[in-house]
């Protein structure tokens, strides 16, 4: 893709991000930075890419490397987040025990 | 093998773009924040699915291996974490994507050619790695592995200096030679530089370090998508990016701190770093018995939850003590500063956790005007946010933070540790006022006395 056109989707993407946490309430503070965390994430499939690619044993190790670390950056993300959210719900129901697997 | 053509990839990569954006979307709100997660995860699904389908890829066995690990290791940990603990959770999980980040953008550089690439390799190491020592730090303050009080030594603004020009040097150099070394230069300067940033931050403030730290990996991520030619990795990245920097903006508003002032106020001496002495000024101290009394006899009663309640664990115990006075008819409501805890939002969800109904939760601005009408102010484990110094005193590192105006209800209760201020380290006035009371000891110890008291009234 040239320049341009990357230049165009990332200008809007700033806007794009700009607006949707505008009017966030501060009590999803903490959940929505918890949400983007995990979105970056994303960056597993530039890992694999970049490992998917490698020939020379130490490229891969260190690609591997990546891959290991978003993976984590992703999965924890995206379960952290949802673990706390969890809270947010049908809590009207009455005094359930809701403590977390020990 | 790839199974799709580029124009399926490319198709399939927006539709995970559009997942991420309607994710955010989702978490703007207490209803739909949950699926919001759940909608973010099936993109991330998505985009991992696509890659694997479209680009030619070696090594297949090893890299599902890999992320098998990243899986295995990560999973857990997130499940089980304390609730209390989980903003060092994200710090760290944030920190290993910048890390990842910065390899991806390493290795790419014997692939290209072109020096805007380069460029952006260059930016993405630098970011990355700062992310990735930086929230290192952040994750040492908050577990309490070192110090949170700020940590400033003499030539730290000339270290840090050398270094972003160091930095600057090697990235120029990396951009026009594209060579090697100088690359892991660059990356060792900005682990370098992540550490220098992050440790005059002082405990309170560390929270949004690690919101502008996340917002710090999504535009390294940005950057290794223009590396890569990945649009995926492009928006994605850019979105946290943007997002990361308002909602940093946000919290730090939250606090009346500026983002500037809390990464560079220790080096002026304004910022948090205040004292741990513990005051010998007379206080008003009372018993589990007499404190009862005062709740149980009251017509409104707002409870303001601090850190100390969740550091005790007696969330729980706070909401049952909420239930039993509101089984006398007495109105309760808990007050939520936007930075009780640790994280803005942090105490919502320890409340949550606890039961506590969400409408009951009430937010700064909704409550203060009420506190004049409430006969008890009940103050578990909160102090800086409480403070009324953050008005009057302009010299104090909290001045222009935005309070709870419990100095407007007609008693207010502290339930405190010991004597010891609040981790912005400064004297809260409030408590040598004639209506204050005060009740020594672990939150939930002394939540546990209120309440079987109030339960024998």
């Amino acid at each position: 893709m040239d320049g341009i056109s990357l230049l165009t989707i990332t200008v809007l993407a700033v806007f794009v991000g700009f607006e949707v946490v505008s009017k966030v309430s501060s009590t999803l503070h903490t959940p929505l930075m918890s949400g983007a965390n995990a979105i970056h994430g994303i960056i597993l499939v530039g890992a694999i890419i970049v490992a998917g690619q490698a020939s020379d044993p130490w490229v891969l190790a260190v690609a591997l490397l990546a891959v290991v670390l978003a993976t984590a950056n992703l999965v924890g993300g995206f379960v952290v987040t949802d673990r706390m959210l969890e809270m947010f719900r049908g809590r009207r129901t009455g005094p359930v025990d809701r403590e977390g697997p020990r | 093998m790839s199974l799709l053509s580029p124009a399926w990839t490319a198709l399939l990569y927006l539709a995970a773009a559009v997942l991420f954006i309607l994710a955010l979307m989702g978490l703007n709100s207490p209803r739909t924040a949950r699926r919001g997660n759940l909608v973010g995860a099936a993109g991330a699904v998505l985009g991992v699915a696509t890659v694997f389908l479209s680009a030619r890829l070696e090594n297949i066995p090893w890299i599902l291996a890999a992320i098998a690990v990243g899986a295995a290791v990560a999973a857990p940990v997130a499940r089980r974490v304390k609730m209390t603990q989980m903003p060092q959770l994200v710090a760290a999980f944030n920190g290993v994507g910048g890390g990842a980040a910065a390899l991806v953008a390493l290795l790419e550089l014997a692939h290209t050619p072109d020096a805007w690439v380069r460029l952006a390799i260059a930016f993405t190491l630098l970011v990355g790695a700062v992310s990735f020592a930086g929230s290192a730090v952040t994750f040492a303050k908050l577990q309490e592995l070192m110090t949170t009080r700020p940590v400033v030594f003499p030539g730290l603004p000339v270290i840090m200096a050398g270094v972003l020009l160091a930095a600057v040097g090697a990235g120029v150099a990396v951009v026009l030679a594209g060579w090697l070394p100088l690359a892991v230069l660059l990356l060792v300067l900005g682990l370098a530089a992540g550490v220098l940033l992050v440790l005059p931050v002082g405990g309170a403030d560390v929270p949004i370090v690690i919101s502008l730290l996340n917002a710090f990996t999504g535009l390294a991520v940005a950057a290794s998508g223009l590396v890569l030619g990945n649009v995926l990795l492009l928006v994605a990245g850019t979105l946290v990016g943007a997002s990361g920097t308002i909602l940093t903006r946000a919290m730090a508003a939250a606090m009346g701190r500026s983002v500037a002032g809390i990464l560079f106020g220790a080096f002026r001496g304004g910022s948090t770093a205040g004292s741990t002495a513990v005051s010998e000024r007379p206080v008003r101290s009372s018993n589990a018995e007499d404190v009862a009394v005062l709740l149980g006899y009251a017509q409104r009663v707002i409870i303001v939850p601090g850190y100390g309640l969740a550091v005790a664990q007696g969330q729980h115990t706070a909401a049952e003590l909420a239930k039993a006075l509101q089984m006398r008819g007495i109105q309760v409501d808990f007050a939520i500063h936007p930075v009780a805890g640790r994280m803005p939002g942090h105490m919502n969800v320890l409340l949550a956790e606890a039961n506590v109904p969400y409408e009951e939760l009430k937010e700064m601005t909704e409550i203060n005007s009420e506190f004049k009408t409430a006969d008890v102010a009940l103050v578990v484990g909160a102090n800086d946010v409480v403070n009324p110094a953050a008005k009057t005193t302009s010299g104090s590192p909290i001045y222009g933070m935005p309070i709870l105006e419990v100095a407007d209800a007609r008693q207010v209760v502290f339930l405190k540790r010991s004597m010891r201020p609040g981790f912005a380290g400064i004297e809260n006035e409030l408590l040598y006022e004639p209506q204050t009371t005060l009740l020594f000891g672990d939150a939930k110890d002394s939540l546990t006395k209120v309440l079987g008291a109030v339960k024998a009234l």
